[in-house]
Protein backbone atom coordinates (compact mmCIF):
# COMPACT_ATOMS: atom_id res chain seq x y z
CA UNK A 1 0.00 0.00 0.00
CA UNK A 2 0.92 3.68 -0.50
CA UNK A 3 1.76 6.16 2.76
CA UNK A 4 -0.62 8.13 1.89
CA UNK A 5 -4.24 7.88 2.03
CA UNK A 6 -6.22 7.64 -1.38
CA UNK A 7 -9.67 8.21 -1.70
CA UNK A 8 -12.42 6.25 -4.57
CA UNK A 9 -15.72 7.94 -4.89
CA UNK A 10 -18.73 6.71 -6.47
CA UNK A 11 -22.21 7.67 -7.09
CA UNK A 12 -25.19 5.32 -7.67
CA UNK A 13 -29.04 6.05 -8.18
CA UNK A 14 -31.80 4.50 -5.32
CA UNK A 15 -31.89 1.00 -7.35
CA UNK A 16 -30.80 -2.43 -5.86
CA UNK A 17 -29.09 -3.61 -9.25
CA UNK A 18 -26.38 -1.25 -7.86
CA UNK A 19 -25.49 -3.01 -4.99
CA UNK A 20 -24.19 -5.49 -6.46
CA UNK A 21 -21.50 -2.91 -8.75
CA UNK A 22 -20.67 -1.25 -5.31
CA UNK A 23 -20.22 -4.57 -3.73
CA UNK A 24 -17.53 -5.64 -6.72
CA UNK A 25 -15.56 -2.30 -6.33
CA UNK A 26 -16.00 -2.82 -2.04
CA UNK A 27 -14.31 -6.73 -3.05
CA UNK A 28 -11.62 -4.81 -5.05
CA UNK A 29 -10.60 -2.23 -2.89
CA UNK A 30 -10.30 -4.95 -0.05
CA UNK A 31 -8.29 -6.67 -2.09
CA UNK A 32 -5.69 -4.35 -2.85
CA UNK A 33 -5.63 -3.26 0.89
CA UNK A 34 -4.96 -6.55 1.74
CA UNK A 35 -7.15 -7.88 4.12
CA UNK A 36 -8.13 -11.90 4.28
CA UNK A 37 -11.01 -13.18 2.30
CA UNK A 38 -13.37 -13.90 5.40
CA UNK A 39 -12.64 -9.71 6.56
CA UNK A 40 -13.13 -8.63 2.94
CA UNK A 41 -16.32 -10.95 3.01
CA UNK A 42 -17.88 -8.98 6.14
CA UNK A 43 -16.65 -5.59 5.03
CA UNK A 44 -18.49 -6.08 1.78
CA UNK A 45 -21.68 -7.26 3.47
CA UNK A 46 -21.40 -4.20 5.75
CA UNK A 47 -21.23 -2.12 2.62
CA UNK A 48 -23.91 -3.58 0.67
CA UNK A 49 -26.51 -3.74 3.97
CA UNK A 50 -25.17 0.07 4.24
CA UNK A 51 -26.41 1.07 0.89
CA UNK A 52 -29.09 -1.50 0.54
CA UNK A 53 -30.46 0.59 4.07
CA UNK A 54 -29.83 4.49 2.20
CA UNK A 55 -31.62 3.24 -0.72
CA UNK A 56 -34.74 1.69 1.28
CA UNK A 57 -35.01 4.24 4.42
CA UNK A 58 -32.96 6.96 3.29
CA UNK A 59 -34.26 7.46 -0.04
CA UNK A 60 -37.16 5.00 0.00
CA UNK A 61 -36.61 3.61 -2.83
CA UNK A 62 -36.71 6.81 -5.23
CA UNK A 63 -34.72 5.90 -7.67
CA UNK A 64 -34.07 9.80 -8.74
CA UNK A 65 -32.03 10.35 -5.13
CA UNK A 66 -28.42 9.50 -5.09
CA UNK A 67 -26.41 6.69 -2.87
CA UNK A 68 -22.61 8.22 -2.44
CA UNK A 69 -19.85 6.06 -1.28
CA UNK A 70 -16.62 6.71 -0.46
CA UNK A 71 -13.93 4.89 0.43
CA UNK A 72 -10.70 5.92 1.89
CA UNK A 73 -8.25 3.86 2.35
CA UNK A 74 -5.30 3.64 4.23
CA UNK A 75 -2.26 1.46 5.22
CA UNK A 76 -3.76 0.80 8.27
CA UNK A 77 -7.34 0.72 7.91
CA UNK A 78 -10.60 1.26 5.11
CA UNK A 79 -13.59 4.01 6.04
CA UNK A 80 -16.55 3.42 4.14
CA UNK A 81 -18.78 6.07 4.15
CA UNK A 82 -22.33 5.77 2.62
CA UNK A 83 -24.70 9.12 2.22
CA UNK A 84 -28.29 9.36 1.34
CA UNK A 85 -30.52 12.11 0.11
CA UNK A 86 -33.81 11.28 2.37
CA UNK A 87 -35.34 12.71 5.55
CA UNK A 88 -32.63 10.76 8.38
CA UNK A 89 -33.45 8.49 11.15
CA UNK A 90 -32.48 8.05 14.36
CA UNK A 91 -30.66 4.79 14.81
CA UNK A 92 -31.09 4.40 18.51
CA UNK A 93 -35.06 3.67 17.67
CA UNK A 94 -33.92 0.49 16.10
CA UNK A 95 -35.51 -2.71 17.80
CA UNK A 96 -32.60 -4.57 19.15
CA UNK A 97 -32.79 -8.58 16.38
CA UNK A 98 -31.49 -10.35 19.81
CA UNK A 99 -34.58 -9.37 22.06
CA UNK A 100 -36.53 -12.31 22.04
CA UNK A 101 -39.50 -10.79 20.69
CA UNK A 102 -37.52 -9.55 17.90
CA UNK A 103 -35.99 -12.97 16.70
CA UNK A 104 -38.36 -13.78 14.41
CA UNK A 105 -38.68 -10.76 12.40
CA UNK A 106 -38.06 -10.85 8.90
CA UNK A 107 -35.80 -7.91 9.03
CA UNK A 108 -34.25 -5.29 10.94
CA UNK A 109 -30.58 -7.15 11.18
CA UNK A 110 -28.85 -5.16 8.66
CA UNK A 111 -27.52 -2.74 10.77
CA UNK A 112 -26.34 -5.05 13.36
CA UNK A 113 -24.48 -6.91 11.37
CA UNK A 114 -22.60 -3.82 10.33
CA UNK A 115 -22.05 -3.21 13.83
CA UNK A 116 -20.75 -6.70 14.41
CA UNK A 117 -18.19 -6.87 11.69
CA UNK A 118 -16.71 -3.25 11.07
CA UNK A 119 -14.65 -2.13 14.08
CA UNK A 120 -16.37 1.61 14.09
CA UNK A 121 -19.44 2.45 13.17
CA UNK A 122 -20.85 6.25 13.43
CA UNK A 123 -24.55 7.34 11.84
CA UNK A 124 -24.69 11.23 11.17
CA UNK A 125 -26.88 13.77 9.44
CA UNK A 126 -25.33 15.42 6.23
CA UNK A 127 -26.36 19.40 7.21
CA UNK A 128 -27.66 19.53 3.68
CA UNK A 129 -29.68 16.59 4.18
CA UNK A 130 -29.89 12.63 4.21
CA UNK A 131 -27.50 10.61 6.36
CA UNK A 132 -24.47 9.41 6.20
CA UNK A 133 -22.98 6.27 7.81
CA UNK A 134 -19.32 5.80 8.15
CA UNK A 135 -17.74 2.36 8.86
CA UNK A 136 -13.80 1.73 9.81
CA UNK A 137 -12.47 -1.76 9.83
CA UNK A 138 -8.69 -1.51 10.71
CA UNK A 139 -6.41 -4.05 8.99
CA UNK A 140 -4.27 -6.09 11.10
CA UNK A 141 -0.81 -5.96 10.08
CA UNK A 142 1.30 -9.27 10.81
CA UNK A 143 4.70 -8.86 11.03
CA UNK A 144 5.60 -11.56 8.75
CA UNK A 145 3.87 -9.63 5.66
CA UNK A 146 5.97 -6.29 5.96
CA UNK B 1 -25.77 -15.17 -10.33
CA UNK B 2 -28.91 -15.22 -8.70
CA UNK B 3 -31.02 -18.15 -6.85
CA UNK B 4 -31.03 -21.26 -8.59
CA UNK B 5 -33.71 -23.88 -7.13
CA UNK B 6 -34.09 -27.79 -7.73
CA UNK B 7 -36.82 -29.16 -5.96
CA UNK B 8 -37.15 -32.62 -5.17
CA UNK B 9 -38.75 -35.36 -2.83
CA UNK B 10 -37.70 -38.21 -0.49
CA UNK B 11 -40.88 -39.64 1.03
CA UNK B 12 -43.41 -37.00 2.61
CA UNK B 13 -40.78 -34.56 2.53
CA UNK B 14 -40.07 -31.94 -0.16
CA UNK B 15 -36.37 -30.76 -0.55
CA UNK B 16 -35.03 -27.67 -2.33
CA UNK B 17 -31.42 -27.67 -3.54
CA UNK B 18 -30.32 -24.03 -3.51
CA UNK B 19 -27.17 -22.46 -5.44
CA UNK B 20 -26.19 -19.00 -5.57
CA UNK B 21 -27.18 -15.70 -3.75
CA UNK B 22 -30.26 -15.21 -1.65
CA UNK B 23 -29.86 -11.35 -1.17
CA UNK B 24 -32.65 -8.12 -1.78
CA UNK B 25 -31.60 -8.24 -5.27
CA UNK B 26 -31.97 -11.57 -6.48
CA UNK B 27 -32.92 -14.77 -4.81
CA UNK B 28 -34.70 -13.58 -1.79
CA UNK B 29 -38.55 -13.27 -3.64
CA UNK B 30 -38.00 -16.41 -5.39
CA UNK B 31 -37.33 -18.27 -2.38
CA UNK B 32 -40.23 -16.54 -0.51
CA UNK B 33 -42.36 -17.97 -4.03
CA UNK B 34 -41.03 -21.11 -3.52
CA UNK B 35 -41.60 -21.92 -0.07
CA UNK B 36 -45.14 -20.19 -0.45
CA UNK B 37 -46.31 -22.61 -3.58
CA UNK B 38 -45.17 -25.49 -1.47
CA UNK B 39 -47.37 -25.07 2.11
CA UNK B 40 -50.40 -23.89 -0.63
CA UNK B 41 -50.14 -27.55 -2.26
CA UNK B 42 -49.99 -28.71 1.67
CA UNK B 43 -46.53 -29.85 1.46
CA UNK B 44 -45.93 -29.75 5.30
CA UNK B 45 -42.07 -30.99 5.27
CA UNK B 46 -39.91 -28.88 4.04
CA UNK B 47 -35.75 -28.93 3.91
CA UNK B 48 -33.62 -26.21 2.43
CA UNK B 49 -30.31 -27.43 1.02
CA UNK B 50 -28.06 -24.06 1.38
CA UNK B 51 -25.05 -26.22 0.61
CA UNK B 52 -24.23 -24.20 -2.77
CA UNK B 53 -25.64 -20.64 -1.52
CA UNK B 54 -22.46 -18.49 -2.11
CA UNK B 55 -23.69 -15.07 -0.87
CA UNK B 56 -26.53 -14.32 2.07
CA UNK B 57 -27.02 -10.51 3.28
CA UNK B 58 -29.61 -10.11 6.03
CA UNK B 59 -32.69 -9.47 3.14
CA UNK B 60 -31.39 -13.26 2.98
CA UNK B 61 -31.77 -13.96 6.40
CA UNK B 62 -34.74 -12.28 6.61
CA UNK B 63 -36.72 -14.84 4.10
CA UNK B 64 -35.22 -17.95 6.01
CA UNK B 65 -37.04 -17.05 8.67
CA UNK B 66 -40.00 -15.83 6.53
CA UNK B 67 -40.05 -19.36 4.99
CA UNK B 68 -39.77 -20.94 8.63
CA UNK B 69 -42.41 -18.95 10.01
CA UNK B 70 -44.94 -19.14 7.44
CA UNK B 71 -44.04 -23.36 7.39
CA UNK B 72 -44.79 -23.02 10.86
CA UNK B 73 -48.14 -21.13 10.52
CA UNK B 74 -49.20 -23.88 8.28
CA UNK B 75 -48.79 -26.54 10.53
CA UNK B 76 -45.26 -27.57 8.94
CA UNK B 77 -41.76 -27.59 9.66
CA UNK B 78 -38.84 -26.54 7.92
CA UNK B 79 -35.25 -27.46 8.37
CA UNK B 80 -32.12 -26.34 7.27
CA UNK B 81 -29.23 -28.61 5.58
CA UNK B 82 -25.97 -28.15 4.98
CA UNK B 83 -24.88 -24.44 6.30
CA UNK B 84 -22.15 -23.07 4.98
CA UNK B 85 -19.57 -21.63 8.05
CA UNK B 86 -21.09 -17.44 6.95
CA UNK B 87 -24.54 -18.23 6.78
CA UNK B 88 -23.55 -20.63 10.50
CA UNK B 89 -22.14 -17.24 11.53
CA UNK B 90 -24.65 -15.08 10.09
CA UNK B 91 -27.32 -17.15 12.26
CA UNK B 92 -25.25 -17.58 15.37
CA UNK B 93 -24.45 -13.66 15.62
CA UNK B 94 -28.56 -13.01 15.68
CA UNK B 95 -29.25 -16.04 17.50
CA UNK B 96 -31.36 -17.69 14.60
CA UNK B 97 -29.38 -21.44 15.54
CA UNK B 98 -31.50 -21.66 18.55
CA UNK B 99 -34.81 -21.04 16.51
CA UNK B 100 -33.67 -23.43 13.59
CA UNK B 101 -33.58 -27.10 13.56
CA UNK B 102 -29.93 -27.76 10.93
CA UNK B 103 -28.09 -30.86 9.79
CA UNK B 104 -24.92 -31.48 8.10
CA UNK B 105 -26.34 -35.13 6.97
CA UNK B 106 -29.09 -35.21 4.78
CA UNK B 107 -30.18 -38.57 5.88
CA UNK B 108 -30.37 -37.59 9.38
CA UNK B 109 -32.28 -34.49 8.37
CA UNK B 110 -35.02 -36.58 6.57
CA UNK B 111 -35.15 -39.28 9.81
CA UNK B 112 -35.62 -36.28 11.91
CA UNK B 113 -38.92 -35.65 9.90
CA UNK B 114 -40.34 -38.68 11.23
CA UNK B 115 -39.31 -38.59 14.80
Amino acid sequence: MEQNPSTIALTINSSFKFTELVASVTDNITQIVGFGEEEAHWISLSVRESVINAIKHGNKLDSNKAVDVTFLISEESITISVRDYGEGFDPSHIPDPLDPTNLLNPSGRGIFYMRTFMDEVDFSSHPQGGTIVKMLKKRVISETTE
Amino acid sequence: MSLTINQRTAGDVCILDLSGKITIGAGSVQLRDTVRKLIDGNNKKILLNVGDVSYVDSSGIGELVNSFTNTNKAGGVLKLLNLTKKIQDLLAITKLLTVFETFTSEEEALNSFNK
